[in-house]
């Protein structure tokens, strides 16, 4: 067991329910809240939005490029699928080399899953704009950016909000690996109480639920952000 | 912005690439400024295609389409379309917009005031048959018929000297079609612009066409005349093929029975049938058909007699 003081359970000195097996201790969730559960949750935050968000320019750029060069949609594609496939533990054996055990070294494949749920999304949404529309748009006088921001990117708004719950739901359950890299998110509280013989349930199942938690946080906030963007009748 | 403009079509040849036959062969024909051109003909007749050149969606080989003697070529294509209304078959209507700004676009482009565009959508909505408290709905609260009214509106609102509409009622049940053709025309005698109007149904074009311009397959002008000079005269047998057995009986609708020369009303029983000045020649002379007379009485809205159709009469129109 490492020497990470506060953050581990101390069952010598724990409350009776701490040291007894018990399913939840309630008691230990309020001990360690602000030393142990608060920071992880927040770091776990961050690393999500962080994940989230450069993914999200990435798929955004890549998408709008794909989109107008038809031609590289499939090798985008292709290279997405390629990256989502690799275990993540084996991402990070090639990256600690050159990142360390760093947030960089956690961020890169978190980036990369996102940006692969995120950029078929995108590109789906700006595609699914009617030739009727289209043809509608150009027809009027509409300059090609002029049919990007006011017909494509608003009638893409709901694959966009979309690929954003997907994303964002996994990235928060995926951001738990982080912590084979050291004590990051709300993944570490988990992996060192399942090190305890026997492993400390409270500690787990308290962790796991702001996971579960925060993932539906993200999501509720996405689901009324796509209400207040998307107003029209579909 | 003029008020209506004269449409040159010269010796314009469009192949697409790939395919061996032309889709337009070496069309010419002059619209005069204020016309409602109709394009008619089968499909792969390229009427379609002729009417994409006019607002360059589509690019073709070599002649000139002139607008009021200016080449289409000597603007850019952006400038060229906003000065030009285009309403297609699947109206094509912002589903994101609501009604008024869907309308408001082109006048957005053109950088109009906000308070000058919300007085044009109020203005073309009372137009089209619509009412103005609908600028603020969505597209998908609509029917058929009345995105369509709306897509016609948003055509007009720059008012432009030209307007191009592709099939516009290919999609609508017959009798919205029906009152939209009429409304159409209704809207013409009122805005004065020069409309090219494609379809692939004849009697259409015979309603709503000031000329009408017969293509046949190959994209070759087979005629372009008045609908009652081509029923009269049809120039080869594609032509009277197209338009039909019945050219006759399809003059005669051209004709209203108040428009034309009557005779005195003569010894009549009262079952001679009566009708309105608003009747058609042709609704006339099935009616003698069915009852078996050689005449109807023409009356006023107040009953009054103006005077009488014979079927000599309608022979003598046809002959016109």
């Amino acid at each position: 067991m490492n020497a990470a003081g506060p953050v581990i359970p101390n069952f010598g000195q724990g409350s009776s329910c701490e040291t007894g097996d018990h399913v939840f201790c309630w008691d230990w969730v309020r001990a360690h809240w602000g030393d142990t559960l608060e920071p992880r949750f927040v770091e776990h935050v961050e690393l999500t939005l962080i994940a989230v968000g450069v993914g999200f320019v990435l798929a955004f750029a890549l998408a709008l490029y794909a989109h107008r060069h038809r031609r590289v949609d499939q090798p985008i594609g292709l290279v997405a699928a390629a990256i989502y496939t690799i275990p993540s533990l084996a991402i990070f054996q090639i990256l600690v080399p050159y990142f360390g055990l760093t947030t960089t070294t956690v961020e890169i494949p978190l980036v990369g899953y996102s940006l692969v749920i995120l950029y078929p999304n995108i590109l789906a949404g700006l595609r699914a704009a009617p030739p009727e529309v289209l043809e509608a748009a150009r027809g009027m006088g509409l300059r090609r950016r002029e049919v990007l921001t006011r017909v494509e990117l608003p009638l893409a708004l709901p694959a966009i909000v979309g690929g954003l719950r997907i994303a964002v739901v996994s990235t928060v359950s995926i951001a738990t690996i982080a912590s084979f890299l050291g004590e990051k998110g709300l993944g570490a509280p988990i992996f060192l109480a399942l090190r305890d013989a026997p492993p400390f349930k409270t500690e787990i199942y308290a962790a796991g639920a702001l996971v579960v938690g925060l993932a539906l946080a993200f999501d509720l906030v996405l689901v009324l952000a796509r209400r207040a963007l998307i107003r029209w009748p579909r | 912005m003029a008020p209506a403009a004269e449409i040159v079509f010269d010796r314009v040849t469009k192949r697409y690439a790939g395919r061996d036959a032309a889709a337009l062969q070496d069309l010419s024909f002059e619209i005069p400024a204020g016309t409602f051109c109709v394009l008619v003909g089968p499909s792969g007749g390229g009427k379609t295609t002729a009417l994409k050149l006019v607002n360059r969606l589509v690019p073709f080989d070599s002649g000139d389409i002139r607008i009021d003697g200016r080449s289409i070529r000597d603007l850019a294509p952006v400038e060229l379309r906003r000065g030009i209304g285009y309403v297609i078959q699947q109206v094509g209507l912002f589903p994101h917009m609501t009604v008024g700004a869907n309308i408001e676009t082109v006048p957005r482009l053109l950088g109009w005031s906000r308070e000058r565009r919300a007085a044009r959508v109020a203005e073309l909505l009372a137009l089209v048959g619509l009412d103005p408290a609908d600028a603020g709905r969505y597209p998908a609260e609509f029917s058929g018929g009345q995105r369509q009214r709306v897509g016609l509106a948003r055509a007009l609102a720059a008012d432009p000297p030209l307007l191009l509409m592709d099939e516009p009622f290919g999609a609508l049940d017959p009798i919205t079609r029906h009152r939209l053709q009429i409304e159409v025309r209704r809207l013409h005698r009122e805005v004065a612009k020069t409309v090219i109007f494609v379809t692939h149904d004849i009697d259409e074009a015979i309603m709503m066409g000031d000329r009408i311009a017969i293509l046949r397959e190959g994209g070759v002008l087979a005629q372009y005349d008045t609908p009652d000079a081509i029923l009269a005269h049809p120039a080869d047998d594609f032509v009277a093929a197209f338009i039909g057995e019945d050219r006759a009986l399809r003059r005669l609708a051209l004709h209203r029975v108040g428009d034309v020369p009557l005779g005195p009303v003569r010894g009549q029983t009262p079952d001679t049938p009566r009708v309105a000045m608003s009747t058609t020649v042709r609704n006339a002379v099935s009616l003698m058909v069915e009852t078996g007379r050689d005449a109807v009485v023409v009356v006023a809205d107040d009953g009054a007699e103006c005077g009488e159709l014979t079927l000599a009469d309608a022979t003598r129109l046809l002959a016109a």
